[in-house]
């Protein structure tokens, strides 16, 4: 936990610390702290006095069959994201980990994804299926098929699933390919020599051994389709059509800044550090067993 | 065909076999290029075409026209915008304060933690710690307030610090730090260096793969923000260019200036794309240590 | 220049007490080697001496200045360390000239002082290199060479060959001694390894479980080992301790087996008292005679070219050990009359484990 030799002196560890707790204290500490006084507190309507009123404010968004709803979509959408940018990733780099020709540069033309914001993303998916100046959006309609996500639900489910994936694959592309390096050589050729085919070898082999990466990643994922693909909603559909693609971190925005109802607010957002401080803490209880990446 | 001829190692079949990991990346670089090289090539033609949804696949002649006008210009055909060279700079200078602030404050409290022995040392350890299951999009309307109330809407102060915290640098650091060997401090106790000197002449120096890896990862997560500075910012000067980008397209009329918006996101991706691909190395190393 | 006193020093960990009370005062110039198995205290003595443990009780005097007190800058003290403990990112030169520039002292003294060092090490050619471009031996030196321009008052060195390999060790070792020879600087140095010890020591303290078993030169400590302990650990192979009886005329002792060995200096008032005898493997002799001495069942018969070493067992079963110098004489299942050479027994108290004085 700490190493033997140290350095004496009373006031200066204090002193270093200082910044980092300043900010911790003012911008996460203090506000929080707030969502979870404001949460059990119902304010008249002038902001004068505040009553206490225990989960009153919790059991009025949660029987708010919209906030469900909200909480479906958002289940959905999160395990969407996980599950095809995991599938992806971990197709493309059980490939680029095969000893072929050319690997170097698969995994540098696969990476830089990484570093586009989720807005950028989905405004790029954009230019592609807007149904009138997207190539792909205007060939769906002449084809036949009826598509425009600004007016379809499930079709804007789809477009935002689909961005957000797209974007997360190079992230979840590097991790697995750090798995399946530190995996080593003789394990499978071990396997091979025992028999086993290519694709045998990998789902008995390589795969369960890359389990502690997966699961590192599905909870990573889940994080991020809570958190940061509030821009690819944002820049795509705006929560719409309707509340079809309305996370949760969305309808935050929408009640407390949009309609700027501070009560059903830091309500749901105590429920979503609940929930972040969940996965955080699966993620932190599993992370001894988490593969070692040279 | 003969069983002698697949089983051989040269033969036909064994070479297409062979042949399928490539089709698969190929089509997995293609499926992350194209759309990238349908905006690079809207931003070289004119709005009316791209708004027809009659974009070529061949570049056009209007990249200098719409690039300059992107650049400078706060009006485009049908609306009035922030020049990109303005919200450029907002970015740079979030980014930048984000990832410079993030390393600062982390490097220096986990030198306190990891090389100093003191009172309430591991219940500021452990408050630096649950910073890590917050991000901002959680909290962000009870920080806003408290942004609100200091009277940090619209400045660079209000864009960057309530975001510098970071528990991930401070774990990062101190991992590393943990690694020094002791033997290496006490040389340089021997040698006469106190405490801020054996930070500044040994450590840090020590340090610089580490900063230079996080460097990378954080000015990504900076330039990348979008709900924050979308809160924090109302002025269209300190717009940032993320933004920016999905503030002109809007609800997404064919009736856009797509020229510009294409442009604009050329410029908006460049920066961190460019990180990424020269510092890849720092770039992975960044990524996966702190995430260990 | 410089001495070293060291004055009843103490070290406790809560209730434990590693070191429990050491007094040695070393001299201007001395080399003094601190021996003991690992555990033994030895290195956290040095570290108490550097200013990097704490003191618990006693004190610790430099050049007539009692340093309990001071930072390890402020002692006048110079260290060196197992691991070299070289500073990655600096070049030779600047890991030298460290501590130098630290204490303010001038350009040109410090490239003065560094050239001198460089030369005596023959670092010269390595100045600009980093430690990474450095073999093992050379960075000991350099390590060496950062305490020699401190020009301090004394030399602490913390197992400094411990990681080289044999070769390069053996000759460090004598780079180590020609160096303080010339410098002539006192020096505390501490090792696990006898070889170190004897060659390097001008005195030699035997550390274990904290006490100090001895304190002499290393001959002293070879031919008068103060406790079985010593005895046991000076000396290679070890020596051989046996049960044994001082017989009633006091004149001999006599062995498991019967056999009789003439004292050198007869014990009268000793007479019946059990002991512990020891006898160095080196010391016994094939008897040619064949008289008065116990029969040796030959085991196992190690030839290492300039000597040989023979596990034997002696009738009652304990195991004896041999040295002779040269090719081997006997084979295994050979029965051999060994004795040992006159004046050469050791007795210890069976209790206390301490030597028996003539």
């Amino acid at each position: 936990m700490q190493r033997r030799v140290i350095f004496d002196n009373k006031l200066l560890p204090y002193l270093l610390l200082a910044p980092q707790v300043a900010v911790t204290l003012i911008f996460f500490i203090w506000p929080a702290s707030q969502a979870v006084w404001q949460s059990v507190h119902i304010q008249d309507a002038f902001g004068l006095r505040s009553e206490f009123v225990w989960f009153e404010n919790f059991t009025a968004i949660l029987s708010d069959p919209n906030y469900v709803g909200t909480l479906r979509i958002t289940a959905v959408f999160s395990l969407s994201v996980a599950v095809l940018s995991m599938a992806v990733a971990l197709l493309l780099a059980a490939l680029a980990d095969a000893k072929i020709k050319g690997a170097a540069v698969y995994k540098t033309l696969l990476i830089w994804p990484y570093a586009l914001a989720p807005a950028v993303a989905a405004v790029l998916w954009m230019f592609i299926f807007n149904p009138e100046i997207g190539s792909l959006g205007r060939l769906l309609n002449a084809m036949g098929y009826n598509w425009d996500y600004r007016l379809n639900g499930d079709q804007a489910l789809t477009m935002v699933i689909l961005a957000a994936s797209w974007k997360q694959v190079s992230y979840n592309f590097i991790f697995f390919l750090a798995g399946l390096q530190a995996i080593p050589r003789s394990v499978l050729e071990a396997a091979n020599i025992d028999g086993a085919g290519p694709v045998r070898r990998f789902w008995t082999i390589t795969f369960p051994l890359l389990s502690p990466t997966t699961f590192f990643l599905l909870v990573v994922d889940m994080v991020y389709a809570f958190c940061e693909t509030f821009g690819t909603i944002h820049a795509l559909t705006h929560g719409g059509p309707g509340k079809a693609t309305e996370t949760l971190i969305f309808r935050v925005y929408q009640d407390g800044v949009v309609n700027n109802d501070l009560g059903a607010s830091s309500a749901q957002s105590v429920l979503l550090m609940v929930i972040l401080i969940v996965l955080t803490t699966i993620q932190f209880r599993f992370v001894e067993r988490k593969v070692h990446y040279s | 065909m003969s069983n002698e001829h697949t089983a051989g190692p040269h033969s036909v079949g064994r070479r297409l076999i062979d042949l399928v990991p490539h089709i698969v990346l190929i089509v997995g670089v293609l499926i992350f290029a194209f759309p990238i090289y349908v905006t690079l090539i809207g931003s070289t033609w004119d709005a009316a075409t791209i708004g027809r949804g009659s974009l070529p696949m061949t570049p056009g002649g209007e990249a200098w026209t719409n690039y300059s006008q992107a650049w400078s210009e706060s009006h485009g055909e049908r609306a009035s915008y922030t020049p990109v060279r303005l919200m450029l700079m907002n970015s740079l200078i979030m980014a930048l304060s984000i990832a410079v602030g993030k390393i600062a404050i982390s490097i220096l409290s986990a030198y306190a933690v990891a090389f100093f022995r003191f009172p309430l040392r591991m219940v500021f350890f452990w408050m630096i710690f649950i910073t890590l299951m917050l991000p901002v999009e959680v909290r962000i309307i009870p920080t806003y307030k408290v942004v609100a109330d200091l009277g940090m809407i619209d400045s660079y102060a209000g864009l960057a610090i309530p975001l510098i915290a970071s528990a991930t640098a401070t774990l990062l650091f101190r991992q590393f730090f943990l690694t020094i060997p002791d033997e290496l401090v006490e040389a340089a106790k021997i040698d006469g260096a106190g405490p801020l000197r054996f930070f500044f002449d040994i450590l840090l120096p020590l340090s610089k793969t580490n900063i230079a890896a996080l460097f990378v990862i954080l000015f990504i997560y900076g330039w990348n923000q979008y709900l924050w500075p979308l809160l924090v910012t109302n002025s269209a000067d300190m717009e940032t260019i993320v933004i920016g980008i999905t503030k002109m397209i809007g609800t997404g009329e064919a009736a856009n200036d797509w020229n510009l918006i294409m442009a604009t996101t050329v410029m908006a991706m460049l920066p961190p794309v460019a990180v990424v691909v020269f510092m890849q190395r720092w770039f992975i190393k960044g990524l996966v240590d702190s995430e260990k | 220049m410089a001495t070293v006193e060291i004055k009843n020093v103490r070290k406790s960990y809560g209730p434990v007490e590693a070191i429990k009370g050491i007094d040695i005062a070393i001299q201007d110039g001395e080399f003094l080697v601190l021996l003991g198995p690992s555990g033994c205290g030895k290195s956290t003595l040095l570290r108490m001496v550097a200013g990097l443990e704490s003191i618990t009780g006693g004190q610790v005097v430099i050049g007539g200045r009692v340093v309990n007190d001071l930072e390890p800058k402020d002692r006048d003290i110079a260290m060196v360390f197992q691991n070299y403990a070289l500073y990655p990112h600096m070049s030779v030169f600047d890991n030298m000239a460290y501590g130098l520039k630290i204490r303010g002292v001038d350009k040109a003294e410090i490239e003065s002082r560094v050239a001198k060092a460089a030369e005596i090490l023959e670092l010269g050619r390595f100045l600009t290199r980093r430690p990474s471009q450095l073999s093992g031996g050379q960075r000991q030196r350099v390590a060496m060479g950062r305490a020699i321009v401190r020009e301090p008052a004394a030399f602490l060195f913390d197992e400094p060959l411990s990681n080289l390999d044999a070769k390069l060790r053996t000759q460090m070792r004598i780079e180590i001694k020609r160096l303080q020879d010339r410098l002539g600087i006192t020096s505390l140095y501490v090792t696990h390894d006898q070889v170190e010890a004897m060659t390097l020591a001008d005195r030699v303290l035997v550390m274990n479980h904290g006490v100090a078993e001895q304190i002499g030169t290393p001959l002293e400590v070879y031919q008068r080992p103060a406790s079985l302990f010593v005895a046991g650990f000076i000396g290679s192979p070890p020596m051989n301790v046996l049960d044994a009886v001082i017989d009633p005329s006091g004149q001999g002792v006599m062995m498991p087996g019967g056999a009789l060995l003439p004292l050198a200096r007869p014990r009268p008032n000793d007479a019946n008292r059990p002991v512990k005898l020891g006898i160095r493997p080196e010391h016994l002799a094939i008897n040619e005679d064949g008289l008065d001495t116990s029969p040796v069942l030959v085991e196992l018969v190690e030839a290492l070219g300039a000597d040989t070493v023979v596990y034997g067992r002696l009738p009652d079963g304990e195991p004896l050990l041999i040295r002779m110098s040269g090719l081997p004489s006997c084979t295994e299942g050979d029965r051999l009359a060994v004795a040992p050479q006159p004046g050469a027994l050791h007795l210890f108290d069976t209790a206390t484990g301490r030597r028996l004085e003539d």
